[in-house]
C-alpha cells in the first residue's frame, strides 16, 4: 500500500515481474483503502476527542481532523510514507509500543495519546538521538530561523545533551557533496528522512537520489559523483528538513526574519505558478513556492525558483533614445516620451503593437486602448499560434481539462510538446497520474525524455490523422478511456499546417468529449499568451510585417523574432520592458519598464486562470510600470486613457473581458463551436519541439536569460555532457 | 537476526484485533479444545531426546545427504499423500503439534500458514525460507542445509501446499556456499526425480523451489529486508502494516519462515501432530536444534528435547563448562541479541520459550553461547553492539543513532573510562531504541546492553574504579 509509488517508479523498467507486481500491489492498495462498498466511518479518539475517519486514515491524518499536529520529519503528503524518523511515535492504548503515526492506521475505537508521557518520552528519545550526530552549527546554517529540526528540538527535545562523547570521540561528519549550481550540500547536517530520495524518484522522475553505506554511515547522495539535474531540483531544498540541502545561490544572503514576503505569481513559464517572493533593501532574494492545489501543488521548478538573479542584470533604468549616431543614449522621461509622441503623429495611424512573452494583461489593453486611439488595429503576439478564426472560441486556445484535472487523465497524447520543460509542474501532475492512475501516455513528436514512460509514436505530422480518423492503434486508448486529454504544444501551430493539426484534433476531441471532461488541450510556454488573446490580441508577427508600420510597440517583445531589416527604414520602433535584451536593441526608444516582481499586474495561465502578481520590490532607476508608461505616453500623445489608476484599469478590464478580474478563479471555456475548416492541409515535414533536453530549458526569457544561475545551470549540464560521454569512450 | 525476526509482528495489538474471529475465541475459550488444539502435557521431566525419536538423523553429516541418502532415512515418504490430503489437514497437523517458529519470535507456526489461506484475489502466494541464518552464535540451518537438505525441500513443498503457495524462494546467506551447493544440488536432484516441479510427487500440485544466495547482510534475516533484498532492492525492512501476508515479495501475499521450521514439517505430517507435542512442556512442545559454542569441552549443535534444563543440556551433550560448572560466569540462552543470563539464574533455568522469558531473557534461535569466568563480559558485550552497529541498515533514527552510541558508550566501558551515572544513561538509551524501530534489530541491539546492566553493573563499576584510580596515578 505504502509503497506503490515506488514499486511502480520499478515498473517502468518494464520487466514483466515488476509489471505484476505493481498490478499487485496496486489490487492490494486499492482493497485495503477502498473497500468495495462504501466506506463505512470508524471512530477513534485523539487525545479522548472521537473523530470519524475512513477505514485506512493514518494516525496521524486523524490526529490533524481534530487540529492536533504530530511532529514530523520524514513524513510528507506528497511523497510515500517512509516511517523511518521515528519522531512521530504515538501511544495508542492497549499497545505495549508507540507507534509511528504517519504509517499506521487507525483501528476501530483506538484511543491515541499525542501528548502522554510514553508519546513525549519516545518524542524526546528520538529528538536526542537526531541531535547526537547533528553539528548543531545553526548559526553559520542557512536554515536556521526556518528549521524543522531546530523548531521541533525546542517543541520537543530535552533541554541539555546528554552526549559525553562529545569529549572523547566527537560527532559524525559526511563529506559534502557536489551536486550542481542550484542546491548546495552541507550532508553532515542530514538526518536521513529520505525526502530528497523520494521526491527524486516519485515527483520528479529520475533516480539520482540514493542511500549508500549501512547504520550510522549511511549516505544520501548521487551514488557516483554527478551531478543531480532535474528541472525540478530546488524543491529538495524546500522539503530538506534541516540544512543538509540549501538554495546554493542564496548561501549567505539573509535570515528568514529579516526579509519580506510577498506572495505573487511565476511568469517565466504559462503554468502560473504561485510563489512568494523574499525581499529585503528592494532587491529579490529568493523566491520560494507557495501552495495552490489547483496549479503547482506546492512545487515549483528550477527556472522560475533561480533565475530571479536575473532581475538584477541587464536591467533598463533609465529611458533611452536612440541618437543619429545610431546610439542609445539615456534621456529624462520627458524627452522619450516627446520623441515616442513625435512619432506617433507622424504615423497617422499606421502604429501597431506586439505583445511579448512577459507582457502582463493591464499593459497590453493599455497599449491596445492606445494604438486603437490612434486608429491603429494591429495587435499581435509576438509568439504565433494558428490564424483566423481559431481563437475566437476561447477553448481552442486553452488547456481545457485544467491542470489539476490532467491528474485523472486515464489517457493522454502529446503532440508536438515537451511538457517536461515547456511546463514543468504540469509534467508532474501527468506523472502524478501516470504513477497513481495507470495513465497511458503517447507523444507525437521527437523522441523525449519525459520522466515517465511513453509510447513516441514518431514524428510524421500524418500521424495526428491517423489518431483522429480512429485508424490508429492509440486512438481506441483514448476512445476507450474514461478522461482523455489531448495537448497539443505551441511549437505545432506555429507551423504553416498549424491550423490543420489543430482542427482535425478538435474536431476528434469532440468525439471524445465527456460531460464535464474536455479533451482538448493547448499547452503555452509563455505566461502572456493567453491574455493577450481574451483581450484580442492577434497571432503572430507575420501581418505587422505585412502591414510596415510607421511606429511600432515591442511590449516586453524579447524573443528575437522581428528584426529590423525586416521592418521599413522609417518605422520608428519603441521597446517597452524590464530587460536589455533582443527588443531593446532593435528600438528607437527604449521605456524601462517594471519586472513581474515589481508591479501589480494580471496574468492568465495556459489553463485561463487570471493571477495577480504583487509588487515585492520598486522598479530599479527611472523604470515604472508599463501600464504607467503607456497612460503618460498617451497624455503626451494628446488622447489621453480613460484610466488613471489601476482600479479604473481594472474596470475597464472587466469590460472587455469580465472574467479576468475574478482573480485565481477558472472560468471554464464553453467549447464545441465547429473551427472553420482551413484550407492548407497537414504537410509531412517532421513535428519538432524547441526543448528537448534539460540545457534547452534554463534560458527561455529575457529574465533567464539575464541570469548568472541559468548560465550556471547550463554550463553544469554541458560538464556533465561531456564527463558523460568521456566516461563512455573510456568504456568503449 | 534470525533470532528476532517477529518480535515485533507479535506484540502489535492489532495484529491480534485482525486474526480471524475464530481464532481469537479459541485463544480464550476453557472449553472443549477445537480442532488443532495440542494435547496436555503430563510429562515433568523433559530430556534427553531418543534416538528414535530425532527429526534431523543426519545432523552430523555421516551419512548421505543425497536424494538416495535421505530417502533411506525417510524423507519423501509418502509425500504425495500428505500433499493430496490438502491444506486444511496439513495446517490442522501443524497446529496439533503446537510447532512455533524456529527463527527466534516463536510465533505459533500453524496459525501463522493459515493466514494465507485467505480467498485470493488471483495474485500468486510465495513462500520464502529465510535461510539468512547470521545471529552470532547460530549454527543449526546451516547443518540442515549442507547434511539434510532433502528435509528442506520436502519441507517446502508441504508448507507451500498447506498455504497454497506456487513456489518457494530459499534465501541463504551468501557466507553459506557448501550450504548453498548442497542446497542446489538437492533442489535439482528433487526435480529430477519428479519430487517437486510441475505434478509434485505425482499429486497434480505445481510447486517450484528457488534458491537465491544473500550477500550477507544480518538486516537481510528480518522478514521484510529479506523480501525487499529478494526484490533486488536494499535490505532495508519495510513498514508493518502491511504484513507480507498481505503485501510481501513482488507484492504478494507471502509468508517467510525459518528453515527449520519447514524443515520439521514433513516429519510431523508423517508422524503426527500429536507425537511432536508429546515433547516439551505446553505451548513449548517439540524438539529443537540446540547450538551451544563458547567455553564448553565439546561445543556442539544437537537435537533435544524443549524444556531440557539448561544445565543438563550443557553437561550431557558438551561435556560441562570448561573448569566445571562452577566456573560458569553466564549465558547468552538464544543467539547474541537475547540478553545474558548470569550462573545463579543458568543453575536451574530450563530451556524453551516460557522458562526463558521467566528468567528476563529468550529462548531465541536456541543459540547457547557459554563464558567462564576468565570472559571479560563487559568486553563480550561491547563486541556484540559493535555488531550490530556495523549491521544497522541505517533507515530508521533510533537505531541507526542510537546503537552508534552505545558503542561508543560500550568501548569506553570496556577500559572503565567512564562515570558511573552513565550506566544509568546507558540503560536508558537502551531502552529508547528498544520499541522505537521499524525492525526488531533495534530491540535486539538494546537487549544485550540491558542483560549486561541488569547482572553485571558492579562488574562495570568496578571497572571505572580501577580506570579512574590508574588515570590518578598517572597524572600524580
Amino acid at each position: 500500500m505504502i509503497r506503490a509509488p515506488l514499486v511502480k517508479a520499478l515498473g517502468a523498467l518494464g520487466s514483466p515481474t515488476h509489471q505484476i507486481a505493481s498490478r499487485a500491489v496496486r489490487t492490494s492498495a486499492v482493497l485495503a483503502q477502498t473497500p468495495a462498498k462504501a466506506p463505512e466511518k470508524i471512530e477513534v479518539f485523539v487525545d479522548d476527542i472521537p473523530v470519524m475517519v475512513l477505514p485506512g486514515t493514518t494516525v496521524l491524518q486523524a490526529a490533524a481532523e481534530v487540529g492536533v499536529e504530530i511532529p514530523r520529519f520524514c513524513y510528507h503528503e506528497r511523497l510515500a510514507v517512509a516511517g523511518n524518523c521515528r519522531m512521530c511515535l504515538v501511544e495508542v492504548e492497549k499497545s505495549p509500543k508507540p507507534v509511528a503515526a504517519c504509517a499506521m492506521p487507525v483501528m476501530k475505537g483506538w484511543r491515541i495519546k499525542t501528548n502522554s508521557d510514553l508519546t513525549r518520552k519516545a518524542r524526546e528519545g528520538v529528538m536526542e538521538f537526531l541531535l547526537m550526530n547533528h553539528p548543531l552549527d545553526c548559526p553559520i546554517c542557512d536554515q536556521g530561523g526556518e528549521c524543522d529540526l531546530q523548531d521541533q528540538a525546542m517543541a520537543f527535545g530535552s533541554d541539555r545533551s546528554r552526549f559525553t562523547d562529545i569529549n572523547y570521540t566527537g560527532k559524525r561528519a559526511v563529506e559534502d557533496k557536489d551536486i550542481g549550481p542550484l542546491v548546495k550540500t552541507v550532508m553532515t547536517r542530514c538526518i536521513h528522512c529520505t525526502r530528497c530520495v523520494r521526491f527524486a524518484s516519485e515527483i520528479a522522475g529520475v533516480d539520482d537520489l540514493g542511500t549508500t553505506g549501512r547504520g550510522n554511515d549511511m549516505q544520501i547522495g548521487t551514488y557516483v559523483e554527478k551531478l543531480f539535474l532535474t528541472e525540478l531540483s530546488g524543491n529538495v531544498i524546500d522539503l530538506c528538513p534541516v540544512g543538509a540541502l540549501t538554495n546554493k545561490p542564496y548561501s549567505f544572503v539573509a535570515r528568514p526574519w529579516e526579509i519580506r514576503k510577498v506572495d505573487s505569481i511565476d511568469v517565466l513559464d504559462a503554468v502560473g505558478s504561485n510563489i512568494v517572493v523574499s525581499t529585503r533593501t528592494n532587491e529579490v532574494l529568493r523566491i520560494l513556492p507557495r501552495e495552490n492545489e489547483d496549479v503547482n501543488e506546492e512545487w515549483l521548478a528550477d527556472k522560475s525558483r533561480f533565475a530571479c538573479d536575473g532581475l538584477k542584470r541587464q536591467r533598463l533604468v533609465a529611458p533611452m533614445v536612440r541618437m543619429p549616431n545610431g546610439e542609445l543614449q539615456a534621456v529624462e522621461w520627458e524627452g522619450a516620451l516627446i520623441a515616442v509622441a513625435k512619432a506617433l503623429q507622424k504615423a497617422k495611424g499606421q502604429v501597431a503593437g506586439i505583445a511579448g512573452q512577459l507582457a502582463d494583461v493591464e499593459a497590453m489593453v493599455a497599449l491596445k486602448d492606445l494604438v486603437n486611439r490612434l486608429d491603429g488595429e494591429l495587435l499581435v503576439t509576438e509568439q504565433d499560434f494558428i490564424k483566423g478564426s481559431g481563437i475566437e472560441v476561447r477553448s481552442s486556445y486553452l488547456l481545457n481539462s485544467t491542470i489539476a484535472g490532467l491528474e485523472q487523465a486515464d489517457a493522454v497524447l502529446l503532440v508536438g510538446t515537451n511538457p517536461r520543460y515547456e511546463a514543468p509542474l504540469v509534467n508532474t501532475r501527468l506523472r502524478k497520474a501516470y504513477v497513481h492512475n495507470e495513465l497511458q501516455i503517447a507523444s507525437i513528436g521527437p523522441k523525449i525524455d519525459l520522466s515517465y514512460q511513453h509510447n513516441n509514436l514518431g514524428a510524421d505530422p500524418n500521424l495526428v490523422k491517423d489518431v483522429c480518423n480512429g485508424s490508429h492503434a492509440f486512438s481506441k486508448v483514448l476512445e476507450g478511456a474514461k478522461k482523455p486529454a489531448i495537448i497539443i504544444g505551441v511549437d505545432v501551430l506555429e507551423r504553416p499546417d498549424g491550423a490543420a493539426i489543430h482542427a482535425t484534433i478538435s474536431e476528434y476531441c469532440k468525439k471524445l468529449k465527456k460531460p464535464d471532461w474536455n479533451p482538448f488541450n493547448v499547452l503555452h510556454n509563455s505566461a502572456s499568451q493567453v491574455g493577450a488573446f481574451d483581450v484580442g490580441y492577434q497571432p503572430g508577427i507575420q501581418a505587422v510585417l505585412q502591414a510596415q508600420p510607421k511606429v511600432l510597440f515591442l511590449l516586453n517583445a524579447d524573443a528575437g523574432k522581428v528584426t529590423r531589416d525586416q521592418l521599413p527604414k522609417d518605422c520608428f520602433v519603441v521597446y517597452i520592458g524590464s530587460h536589455g535584451d533582443n527588443g531593446a536593441s532593435i528600438a528607437d526608444a527604449v521605456l524601462p519598464g517594471a519586472a513581474y516582481t515589481e508591479k501589480q499586474a494580471i496574468y492568465v495561465n495556459t489553463e485561463g486562470r487570471p493571477q495577480q502578481t504583487l509588487p515585492g520590490v520598486s522598479p530599479p532607476g527611472m523604470a515604472r510600470e508599463d501600464w504607467k508608461i503607456l497612460r503618460a505616453l498617451s497624455e503626451v500623445v494628446g488622447k489621453p486613457l480613460a484610466y488613471d489608476n489601476l482600479d479604473e484599469l481594472r474596470a475597464r478590464l472587466e469590460s472587455l473581458a469580465p472574467h479576468l478580474t475574478r482573480l485565481g478563479e477558472l472560468q471554464p471555456a464553453s467549447g464545441g463551436e465547429s473551427v472553420a475548416k482551413p484550407s492548407i492541409s497537414i504537410s509531412s515535414t517532421p513535428i519538432d519541439v524547441k526543448q528537448k533536453e534539460l540545457r534547452d530549458y534554463f534560458m527561455t526569457d529575457a529574465i533567464s536569460r539575464a541570469s548568472p544561475t541559468m548560465a550556471k545551470c547550463i554550463s553544469a549540464v554541458n560538464k556533465q555532457q561531456r564527463q558523460d560521454e568521456a566516461r563512455r569512450c573510456a568504456a568503449v | 537476526m534470525a533470532a528476532i525476526v517477529r518480535y515485533n509482528l507479535l506484540t502489535k495489538p492489532q495484529f491480534v484485533a485482525a486474526l480471524p474471529g475464530a481464532v481469537q475465541l479459541r485463544l480464550q475459550s476453557t472449553q472443549a479444545p477445537p480442532p488443532g488444539t495440542p494435547p496436555p502435557q503430563t510429562k515433568t521431566k523433559f530430556g534427553p531426546l531418543a534416538d528414535e525419536d530425532r527429526i534431523f538423523t543426519n545432523l552430523y553429516g555421516r551419512h548421505d545427504w543425497r536424494l538416495k541418502g535421505a530417502q533411506k532415512r525417510g524423507d519423501w515418504y509418502k509425500t504425495k499423500e500428505i500433499v493430496l490430503k490438502g491444506p486444511d489437514w496439513i495446517i490442522n497437523e501443524i497446529k496439533t503439534s503446537g510447532l512455533r517458529g524456529r527463527g527466534g519470535a516463536g510465533f505459533p507456526s500453524g496459525m501463522k500458514w493459515s493466514f494465507m489461506n485467505k480467498p485470493g484475489d488471483g495474485r500468486p502466494k510465495y513462500l520464502v525460507v529465510n535461510a539468512d541464518e547470521g545471529e552470532p552464535g547460530t549454527c543449526k540451518d546451516r547443518e540442515i542445509m549442507r547434511h539434510d537438505p532433502h528435509k528442506l525441500v520436502e519441507g517446502c513443498l508441504i508448507a507451500g501446499r498447506a498455504m497454497g503457495a506456487q513456489a518457494a524462494y530459499i534465501y541463504i546467506r551468501g557466507e553459506f556456499y557448501n550450504e548453498a551447493s548442497n542446497m542446489q544440488l538437492a533442489i535439482a536432484e528433487a526435480y529430477q526425480a519428479g519430487l517437486i516441479g510441475k505434478n509434485a510427487c505425482g499429486s497434480g500440485y505445481n510447486f517450484d523451489v528457488f534458491m537465491h544466495r544473500g550477500a550477507g547482510a544480518y538486516i537481510c534475516g528480518e522478514e521484510t529486508a529479506l523480501i525487499e533484498s529478494l526484490e533486488g532492492k536494499q535490505g532495508k525492512p519495510r513498514l508493518k502494516p502491511p504484513f507480507p501476508a498481505d503485501v510481501g515479495l513482488f507484492g504478494c501475499p507471502t509468508t517467510v519462515t525459518n528453515v527449520e521450521t519447514v524443515a520439521v514439517a514433513p516429519t510431523i505430517c508423517r508422524r503426527g501432530g500429536n507425537w511432536f507435542a508429546s515433547f516439551g512442556r505446553t505451548r513449548n512442545s517439540g524438539t529443537k536444534l540446540f547450538n551451544i559454542s563458547g567455553h564448553v569441552n565439546r561445543p556442539c549443535t544437537v537435537e533435544e528435547e524443549m524444556s531440557i534444563p539448561l544445565k543438563e543440556l550443557i553437561e550431557r551433550h558438551c561435556g560441562g563448562v570448561i573448569g566445571g560448572w562452577d566456573n560458569l560466569l553466564g549465558v547468552i540462552p538464544g543467539g547474541s541479541s537475547t540478553p545474558i543470563i548470569p550462573r545463579k539464574v543458568c543453575d536451574d533455568v530450563i530451556m524453551d520459550f516460557d522458562g526463558l522469558i521467566a528468567a528476563q531473557t529468550s529462548l531465541g534461535t536456541a543459540a547457547i553461547i557459554v563464558m567462564d569466568k576468565s570472559t571479560d563480559v563487559i568486553k563480550a558485550i561491547a563486541r556484540l553492539i559493535s555488531f550490530y552497529k556495523h549491521e544497522s541498515c541505517g533507515q530508521c533514527t533510533p537505531c541507526r543513532e542510537g546503537i552508534g552510541w552505545m558503542n561508543k558508550i560500550m568501548t569506553r566501558f570496556v577500559k572503565g573510562d567512564a562515570q558511573p551515572s552513565e550506566i544509568d544513561m546507558l540503560w536508558e538509551i537502551s531502552k529508547q531504541i528498544e520499541g522505537h524501530t521499524i525492525c526488531a534489530l533495534g530491540d535486539g541491539a538494546a537487549w544485550p546492553v540491558q542483560g549486561l546492566i541488569r547482572h553485571f553493573r558492579p562488574e562495570i563499576e568496578k571497572r571505572m574504579q580501577q580506570h579512574a584510580q590508574q588515570s590518578k596515578r598517572a597524572t600524580n
